[in-house]
């Protein structure tokens, strides 16, 4: 599923970015941030008042903002097997 | 004397490097700028533990060596011994957030390859504690391979630690520095980074996060924007409530001063020129200092607790409206303050036509300098009672004032967005750093660095343009006899009259004229100038002298005049020193000469506007 569809404040861990959606700049942010295959990503809060705002969660220790576009192009994995 | 050996406090954003840097070098700090770009350079002396003393100075925080803003440049350059006016330091201080070593680490592992001598200070390990995460810092030293020390800076722990530490490594041979930081694949990196983080940790246990618990109100669609509307709403209330009583005590030092000036000197020029140009004019600027600190106060506070992050969280949805980011809220936020350092935030902006617009509007963020304006006329117009209990109406008329400047921004933003920045909107992305209780000293430092240079413009460019306006003010005198006034037969007084023909029509009067020349020095200035032009047509009428400014323009301007004045400055073309940073920015002068004109055509409009409705009802 992807980032946006994760319900609030389920552990997960990210499959596979689509790094064609980001520019380079944006990507490499991304990156530093710790947002990466295989890091794990918790979705804490939907920001705007129909839920068109942006997204805060964590990655590993660190809570980051970004837009939905953005968070669209992360595909997480639930569950008890999603460690890598 | 000799040069001081030059220690570089380097480490991602919200590591707590300010506050290491503050509690490190105290008060003694030196705020400058990197020759040729505009960010700010933070150097300050720090005693090691023997006594010698050392240059410390705290560089932008970046979270990688591949830069990405002007800022970041600046942090790469320098550990480089690349940046221009700026030696390359002989030791780095690496901090790191201990709660966060995975992606800190990384960063801390490019700078090391560097092969300066570093130290890495394991910084906010309390926070780490209070989030159940136990660290050793022994095992981090082990696999970096440089010295690793516990500190918590807002409490001043494992500081004496760090400074002996430093004194030893500054002794010792230093090691063969690189230019060049060596190729390594970013992953490859990370995954090193994970891994000693991974080693340094002792016990980890998860624990009710304070941060999460805040958030879930601050960053709530609904009661999270009510806190922030609330918050602001205190904010610009408390710049009314807060400031009576040491305003009435600096207006109290002033008057006390003039009274003494007219009484020792002889009635003639020198008395009229320190009276009514010097006292008077630069005293009824002064007078707003205790308004200009809260109003810093709150957004120093906001800064330093990590809300500010959270209220560009918030404003991300209708930002996006008008085709900014978020992220402009904060240089915006930091615009009511003044617009020199906001149009200089906005740095952190990356998309070129996002950062353009935020630059753009910022001046429309009514900053500091306006606040004197806005409250000796709210003070001489608007009563002094209470609309609901404890709402004053001359507050709730201030607010409605800087409403009105934000309302303005965001409708301009939506036509440039269209229009002159036309393009795809960039994006939002953050971090969101811990709540943290500031350190009241980190405040207070804050506020006095912002008294200062307050203090240094009341005594420079506002003293200067006083001082020159009373000189054309004063002259040349009318001949005896005449039925011209003084300031009517003035140089300054027929430029006056010239521009006059232009504002007559938004009801502006000559005086108002007068004033709006000078205040392009300094918003400010407007009414230091209104203060010298009325001292000066008193003449020696002790009668008139004795009365307030305020007293005096409610004499003379009718209730419409007064509104426009106050609407012409929400919009008011921007002072020199902000147009000097607009271009700086900007790289020409074709941005802010379009910020120039567009602001002046708003300014006359709503002068206009409001100066003919308030006709047409009748109010007087």
């Amino acid at each position: 599923m992807r980032l946006t569809e994760l319900p609030l404040r389920q552990p997960a861990f990210v499959d596979l970015i689509d790094w064609s959606v980001l520019s380079p700049s944006e990507g490499q942010r991304l990156r530093e941030f710790g947002l990466c295959e295989g890091a794990s990503v918790e979705a804490l809060h939907h920001g705007g008042l129909w839920g068109k705002g942006p997204i805060a969660c964590k990655v590993g220790r660190m809570t980051i903002a970004m837009r939905r576009n953005h968070a669209a192009a992360v595909t997480v994995r639930t569950g008890p097997d999603a460690a890598p | 004397m000799s040069v001081l050996p030059l220690v570089a406090l380097v480490g991602n954003p919200n590591a707590g490097k300010s506050a290491l840097f503050n509690a490190l070098t105290g008060a003694r700090q030196k705020l400058g700028n990197y020759p040729g770009v505009t960010v700010e350079r933070k150097a300050g002396r720090l005693a090691l533990a023997d006594g010698r003393p050392v240059e410390l100075v705290d560089l932008p925080g970046t979270y990688s060596l591949n830069a990405a803003s002007p800022d970041e440049q600046v942090t790469r350059d320098v550990v480089m011994g690349r940046q221009a006016g700026e030696r390359r330091p002989d030791a780095l201080v690496i901090v790191v957030d201990a709660s966060n070593l995975d992606n800190h680490l990384r960063f801390a592992l490019e700078l090391i390859a560097l092969g300066l001598p570093t130290i890495v200070a394991l910084n906010m390990v309390d926070l780490a504690t209070r989030d159940g995460l136990e660290l050793d810092a022994a095992v981090l030293a082990r696999e970096l391979g440089v010295p690793v020390i516990a500190t918590v800076a807002v409490r001043k722990r494992g500081l004496d630690h760090l400074r002996e530490e430093l004194g030893g490594l500054l002794d010792s041979a230093a090691p063969e520095a690189k230019t060049l930081p060596p190729e390594r694949d970013f992953d490859a990196v990370r995954g090193e980074a994970r891994r000693i983080a991974r080693a340094a940790v002792v016990r980890e246990t998860p624990s009710r996060r304070l941060t999460a618990a805040v958030d879930r109100v601050a960053l709530h669609p609904v009661f999270g924007l009510l806190l922030l509307l609330g918050l602001l709403f205190v904010m610009f209330q408390a710049v009314y409530a807060w400031s009576e009583a040491p305003i009435a005590m600096i207006e109290g030092l002033a008057e006390a001063a003039a009274t003494a000036a007219r009484d020792a000197l002889p009635d003639g020029m020198l008395r009229s020129f320190l009276v009514d140009g010097v006292i008077n004019g630069v005293g009824s600027v002064v007078v707003f200092l205790p308004q200009i600190l809260i109003l810093f106060f709150f957004i120093l506070m906001l800064e330093a607790t990590g809300y500010m992050v959270r209220a560009a969280f918030l404003m991300d949805g209708i930002m996006a409206k008008v085709g900014l980011s978020g992220r402009a809220f904060i240089p915006l936020l930091s615009s009511f303050a003044c617009a020199i350092p906001g149009i200089m935030a906005t740095r952190t902006i990356a998309d070129p036509k996002d950062r353009l617009t935020t630059i753009l509007i910022a001046p429309l963020m009514t900053c500091s300098a306006r606040l004197p304006v806005y409250a000796v006329i709210i003070g001489a117009f608007i009563p002094a009672r209470d609309v609901l209990p404890g709402v004053g109406l001359q507050g709730f008329v201030l607010f409605c004032l800087y409403v009105a400047g934000i309302i303005g921004a965001m409708l301009v933003a939506l036509i440039l967005r269209m229009t002159v920045t036309k393009g795809a909107s960039g994006g939002f992305l953050m971090e969101m750093p811990k709540y943290q209780w500031p350190r009241p000293q980190d405040i207070l430092l804050g506020l006095w660095q912002r008294a200062v240079i307050f203090l240094k413009r009341a005594g420079t460019i506002i003293f200067t343009s006083t001082v020159i306006l009373w000189v054309l003010l004063s002259y040349p005198k009318p001949p005896e006899g005449s039925a011209v006034s003084q300031v009517d037969y003035s140089i300054a007084g027929r430029i006056a009259g010239g521009l006059n023909v232009i504002l007559e029509p938004i009801g502006f009067n000559r005086d108002i004229s007068l004033a709006l020349i000078p205040a392009m020095a300094a918003r400010e200035v407007a009414v230091s100038a209104l203060a010298t032009v009325y001292s000066i047509d008193a003449g020696d009428d002790e009668a008139l002298l004795e009365r307030s400014l305020g007293d005096r323009l409610k004499d003379q301007w009718p209730l419409p005049t007064a509104l426009a004045f106050l609407a012409w400055f929400i919009f008011a073309p921007q002072c020199i020193s902000t147009i000097a940073v607009t271009r700086r920015e900007t790289n020409g002068w074709k941005w802010p000469m379009f910020m120039l004109g567009y602001l002046f055509v708003l300014a006359y409009v709503a002068a206009g506007l409001t100066f003919w409705t308030a006709t047409a009802l009748g109010l007087s």
